[in-house]
């Protein structure tokens, strides 16, 4: 069966609605847009810079994507397809070799100047190509445009070396913020603090440890748009505080996501005034042994700490108090190439039989001559889910007589801490925003070519299969390739899945026309919401 | 006076000093490095030479006395530095929560000196009665309670009775009053009610002690009303060491309050010390180590003043 990058975007819509993720966010009444109002929402963390490129929080995009605009998005009302943002109309090459945008002769930037292809030429060569001293986490992603081209001032046109039958996916990536190129011609790292953009809020202040203001860029490409006069996101570190203020009206949304114990207090206590919408995530947490340090170097010791966790039970249990729901493999339970839950089971670590998992686990590092390991868990000090999800697999671990020390860091330190190899086992994610194979993977290839690797492992054979898969347009034998990686993969436990997110957003019922997505990477440029007050 | 005055703030060079020293070498000492948590803090890929010209671009690479000696002549000529986390002026950084905080501190200071003053005298005064019973058990509950469980119930309280909250976001008062009262007013009282309960705590066994000294006998015998006995004669010597206790507990408040400043989302001088220090940004952990040092000094010089104030006795600088 050979499938195109359209019948595989169809595949994945289709099962999107099998999974009941449609059904989960509810079609609202919306009526005519009103014009008027501040949004006043919270974000659960203050974003380290401005720089979209070189950032993987959502405290950033919460931040930022209102003042920016991108060259294509998603359209969170028909997920996962694509639609223009900047672009008015592209054209693909049969062979994925070349792909054409036309954008928008109507936009600008904050200050009044055109945004024409150059602008777009040079934010995706900063992106794939980052000048000394700019940090781009993009890089990889990019890494098979050859040459950017702009035949006139609103056409460019990206020449590939490898066709990518995701590529058009990664033009819609959210991060891909459209920098102004003189600006970055003078000051290459001048995005991580100085914000112009082209969208449809135009920076107002950044108080540190605060709020960030942006009030409605009238000059906006999008006829009628922005509904709103302004925005305030107000960062509230505290679950508790930010509950009290959705609970106050002080602010009207948070749009990352709560608990599950969260939800059923705004639900109890607000009864109508608040509308919970809830989806699958593409988010997962991991467990990532550090290979380049004893004992983890030998793949027993991982092999019987993966064994040794019994994620059908952890899904059960922590789903009624954190965001954490389904036990899944490397690709999002239930999308398209993810693997079926019975050949899951067949899989080390992923078994229904706990108990023999475990005596396996004991015999392996008995075997590997540390019978009564003991090691540090680096962990972030975040309540969701990390907090819950750390105390679970000290538990775990403890159930075959290993000894953890749970350290939990700020996000800063602990990524840090991870990108510098400075940890024994840690608790990482995998934060995606659509469901595809090469994204999803791509934190598995050996850690010389894939920098996310935190285990820094180096496995030939995973990069042979993941650049296979990547490149394979047949839907089968992609699927085959993908199922072939997972294996390896779990065998070799450089890093292993624990558990895949559940995003439950909660907004006041006079907040309209923001739309729900399984990633909370998405939807948040603000353009079209608006309150009905 | 003046001269004592001349002495003391002379004497804070020394002090201040020996408390930069502390800090800036206590602080290498300690495992970290800012330029990995900061440049690494994404997740992103970074050379090592970029690592490196960060390092050399904050001074990190040049030998710690020099270091030590371009921080110390930026202090003496009041210029802070740069924060190595934003790179923006420390003195912005600290500017916009310092304002803040000191508000939360002086007005927690004001619920404290009006509660705990006559809560302590009357206790003291009606020792033994039940008058007295209910304010220890008041002052006590004060002594147990953790500010930010009395913050949080504060909360609770305004929204389940009164379904309003304050304002999350802070506003000068010179710009609103009520906005800024509104928001500061819960905390300083959370905060100020264990203030207020170590004060009272010290004012009632000071009144205690005072009440049984020769003069104040002497005074009853000479056939003073026992109003002024009280007013005059034993506050004004009991009062002196609640006066040490509230320099000490407002210095504290500075950089003190960071759980209460989390519970009601305050954007206080606490956080970003604690912030400051999680990442490891040597230049604001040391200014505001300084600052904190330099209000603790001050303080204590308003302490005596007023000590000198309130008793004649205490003759400052005099022979």
């Amino acid at each position: 069966m050979s499938t195109n990058r359209r019948d595989f975007m169809k595949a994945a819509a289709f099962t999107a609605a099998g999974l009941g993720l449609l059904d989960a966010m509810p079609a609202r009444a919306q009526g005519a847009p009103k014009r008027g109002g501040t949004l006043t929402f919270a974000i659960s963390a203050e974003t380290p810079h401005y720089d979209a490129h070189g950032s993987d929080t959502f405290a950033t995009l919460h931040f930022g994507a209102p003042f920016y605009s991108t060259l294509l998005q998603f359209d969170l009302a028909n997920y996962p397809k694509v639609k223009g943002d900047l672009a008015t109309s592209w054209d693909v090459a049969p062979d994925l070799m070349k792909y054409t945008f036309k954008i928008t002769p109507n936009a600008m930037f904050h200050d009044g100047s055109p945004l024409t292809s150059a602008d777009i030429k040079a934010t995706y060569e900063r992106m794939r190509n980052p000048p000394t001293g700019v940090v781009s986490t993009r890089k990889a992603t990019f890494e098979d445009i050859d040459t950017i081209e702009t035949p006139d001032a609103h056409t460019v046109v990206f020449n590939m070396k490898a066709g990518n039958p995701a590529m058009l996916e990664h033009f819609a990536s959210p991060w891909n913020w459209i920098y102004k190129a003189s600006l970055l011609a003078a000051e290459p790292n001048g995005p991580k603090t100085k914000i112009m953009g082209s969208g449809a809020f135009v920076f107002g202040e950044h108080v540190k440890g605060s709020h960030v203001t942006g009030t409605r860029f009238d000059k906006y490409y999008k006829s009628g748009q922005p509904y709103l006069d302004g925005f305030r996101g107000v960062f509230m570190t505290q679950p508790a505080a930010m509950l009290n203020a959705l609970q106050g009206g002080q602010v009207q949304a948070e749009f990352r996501g709560v608990s599950p114990a969260e939800r059923d207090r705004l639900v109890q206590v607000m009864g109508d005034k608040i509308r919970i919408e809830e989806s699958s995530w593409t988010l997962n947490l991991m467990v990532v042994f550090n290979t380049e340090k004893k004992p983890f170097n030998d793949p027993r010791v991982r092999r019987a700490l993966h064994m040794a966790i019994d994620r059908r039970a952890g899904a059960a249990g922590l789903a009624r108090t954190a965001v954490l729901r389904d036990a899944g493999g490397l690709i999002r339970p239930g999308s398209p190439f993810a693997m079926k839950d019975e050949d899951l089971a067949k899989m080390p670590g992923f078994g229904r039989d706990i108990k023999a998992a475990r005596a396996e686990a004991k015999r392996l590092l008995k075997e590997a001559g540390v019978p009564n390991l003991t090691f540090t868990l680096h962990n972030r000090n975040l309540a969701q889910p990390y907090t819950p999800a750390g105390i679970f697999l000290v538990d775990q671990w403890r159930q075959i007589g290993v000894n953890v020390e749970h350290r939990q860091f700020e996000t800063s330190p602990y990524l840090a801490g991870m990108s510098s190899g400075n940890f024994d086992v840690a608790i990482d994610f995998s934060n995606l925003f659509m469901d595809e194979p090469s994204l999803a993977l791509a934190k598995y290839v050996s850690f010389n070519r894939a920098p996310e690797n935190r285990s820094r492992a180096i496995d030939a054979e995973l990069d042979r299969l993941y650049a296979a898969q990547s490149h394979e347009r047949d839907f089968k034998k992609r699927f085959d390739l993908i199922r072939a990686f997972e294996k390896r993969a779990f065998d070799q436990a450089y890093q292993v899945p624990l558990l895949w997110w559940y995003r439950i957003v909660p907004t006041l019922k006079t907040v309209m026309g923001w739309q729900m997505s399984p990633s909370h990477n998405l939807g948040q440029d603000l353009a079209g919401v608006w309150l009905n007050t | 006076m003046l001269g004592y005055l001349a002495n003391r703030l002379l004497l804070m060079i020394p002090t201040l000093a020996g408390v930069a020293v502390l800090i800036f070498f206590m602080l290498r000492v300690v495992p970290g490095d800012i330029v990995e948590v900061k440049l690494r803090g994404d997740g992103g890929q970074v050379t090592q030479e970029t690592i490196e010209a960060e390092r050399t671009r904050l001074g990190l690479n040049q030998p710690l006395h020099v270091q030590f000696v371009q921080w110390m002549v930026g202090l003496a000529t009041l210029d802070l530095g740069n924060s190595m986390w934003t790179d923006r002026p420390v003195t912005e950084e600290i500017g916009v929560r310092l304002e803040l905080t000191i508000q939360v501190a002086i007005m927690a200071s004001i619920v404290a000196i009006l509660v705990a003053i006559p809560l302590g005298t009357i206790s003291a005064l009606l020792r033994d009665t039940w008058v007295d019973y209910v304010v220890r058990i008041v002052t006590i509950a004060g002594l147990a309670v953790p500010s930010f469980w009395l913050g949080m119930l504060i909360i609770l309280g305004l929204l389940y009775y009164a379904n309003w909250l304050p304002p999350i976001t802070y506003t000068p008062i010179y710009v609103d009053p009520v906005a800024n009262i509104s928001q500061l007013i819960w905390p300083a009282l959370a905060v100020g009610y264990r203030y207020s309960a170590v004060v009272s705590r010290m004012v009632r066994s000071s009144i205690i002690e005072v009440m049984k000294e020769d003069y104040i006998r002497t005074a009853r015998a000479k056939g003073v009303y026992e109003k002024l006995v009280v007013s005059r004669h034993a506050m004004r010597n009991a009062i002196l060491p609640a006066i040490t206790v509230i320099g000490l507990e407002f210095a504290f408040l500075i950089g003190g309050l960071v759980v209460t400043e989390q519970v009601f989302n305050l954007n206080g001088l606490g956080k970003l010390f604690v912030q400051a220090v999680s990442r490891n940004d040597f230049t604001l952990i040391q200014s505001i180590v300084m600052l904190i040092a330099v209000i603790f000094i001050l303080s204590n010089l308003v302490v005596d003043v007023v000590y000198a104030w309130i008793d004649p006795r205490i003759r400052y600088g005099g022979r």
